[in-house]
């Protein structure tokens, strides 16, 4: 780890875990610590506290704090699906009227094989969509089935869509936005 | 990749919600009925299959600075190549080939958005390629911790 960006690069809010007397410093540490993932040693946030700086109690107090700000969202294993078997993977993108976007958005979040789902800007004229979502499969055929089936249900016969299916991954890794590469 | 049951078990309860305490893989172990050691050890296997890629924080990517997929129509016989540029560029965490004109989608992160721009446009000067950028307007829905459908994989 070189140069630290300030700590004002830290989330809002973020800034003061467990007391006041936790340095900026060590939580940024530990950030970009953690998003390299958490040591496999029996006592991890141990390991941590001793990278950063901090206690280990003052590690835990401060990832504890940020799962309920929701700066981290999930604390887990993070599964590589493509490894799995998930080799049938599609974005699927709609060019829908802006003032259904929004509705439809939601609507297709609660489906279930749908992953992720999200709005983004149309770029004129190459690219007219503006809402996209993910199928993880692990059969093609399939992943076309539920795509028939989602626009079936939610009346997109005459949407213009297009079906990126990735064929292969040249990266894929957890965000770094405090550690340098 | 087949896994055995205990691989399975250990994927199937430790999406979310690892614990946060002094001994979360001994608090794991006995969930599991296995030991402490069997977890690390496990662990360590399902990361060097590149099963797991990590064990530990998702973080919000609204909160946590900044990021913006973006895409490259690259020709068809120099993608390995254009792919290998994008990823040496800084903050790269997704690069997919994909089956469209625009045949590399990228996801690149920054502590924030100025300095987000700078790293594309250095990128698309390199490249000479014309490039999409997809900020996120907004997510109805982003988790990849879904449940894994053992069935379908094996």
């Amino acid at each position: 780890m070189s140069q630290p960006f300030p700590a004002d690069y830290l989330a809002p809010d973020s800034a003061s875990p467990a007391s006041s007397e936790v340095s900026a410093w060590g939580l940024l540490r530990l950030r970009q610590q953690l998003e390299q993932g958490l040591p496999l040693a029996p006592r991890p946030y141990l390991a941590l506290a001793e990278r950063t700086g901090l206690t280990e109690q003052e590690v835990i107090s401060a990832i504890t704090q940020w799962q309920e700000q929701g700066l981290i969202k999930r604390f887990g294993l993070v599964v590589k699906h493509r490894t799995l078997g998930y080799t049938a993977n599609a974005m699927v993108v709609w060019n829908i009227p802006d003032e259904q976007v929004q509705a439809l958005g939601k609507s297709m979040a609660g489906v279930p094989f749908i992953t992720l789902c999200y709005q983004r800007p149309r770029r004129l004229p190459d690219w007219p969509y503006n809402l996209f979502c993910m199928i993880h499969g692990t059969n093609r055929e399939r992943v076309l089935a539920q795509l028939e089936g989602l626009i079936a249900d939610h009346n997109l016969q005459h949407i213009r869509h297009s079906v990126l299916f990735s064929n292969k991954a040249y990266r894929q890794r957890g965000g770094r936005y405090v550690s340098h590469d | 990749m087949r896994l055995d049951h205990t691989d399975q078990q250990l994927i199937n309860h430790f999406q979310r919600h690892l614990p946060v305490c002094e001994r979360p893989y001994l608090e794991m172990s006995r969930q599991l009925g296995i030991s402490e050691q069997e977890v690390i050890e496990r662990l360590q296997s399902l990361q060097s299959r590149d099963v797991v890629g990590r064990v530990g924080p998702v973080f919000e990517h609204s909160q946590a600075g900044a990021s913006l997929l973006a895409a490259v129509a690259a020709p068809d016989d120099q993608m390995d190549m254009v792919a290998a540029r994008i990823n040496r560029a800084p903050g790269v965490n997704h690069n997919y080939a994909r089956e469209h004109a625009y045949n590399l989608w990228f996801v690149m992160t920054a502590p924030d958005n100025e300095l987000l721009e700078e790293h594309l446009d250095e990128l698309e000067q390199e490249l000479k390629l014309p490039m999409l950028r997809l900020p996120m307007v907004e997510g109805y829905h982003i988790d990849l911790g879904f449940d894994i459908d053992w069935d379908a994989l094996s």
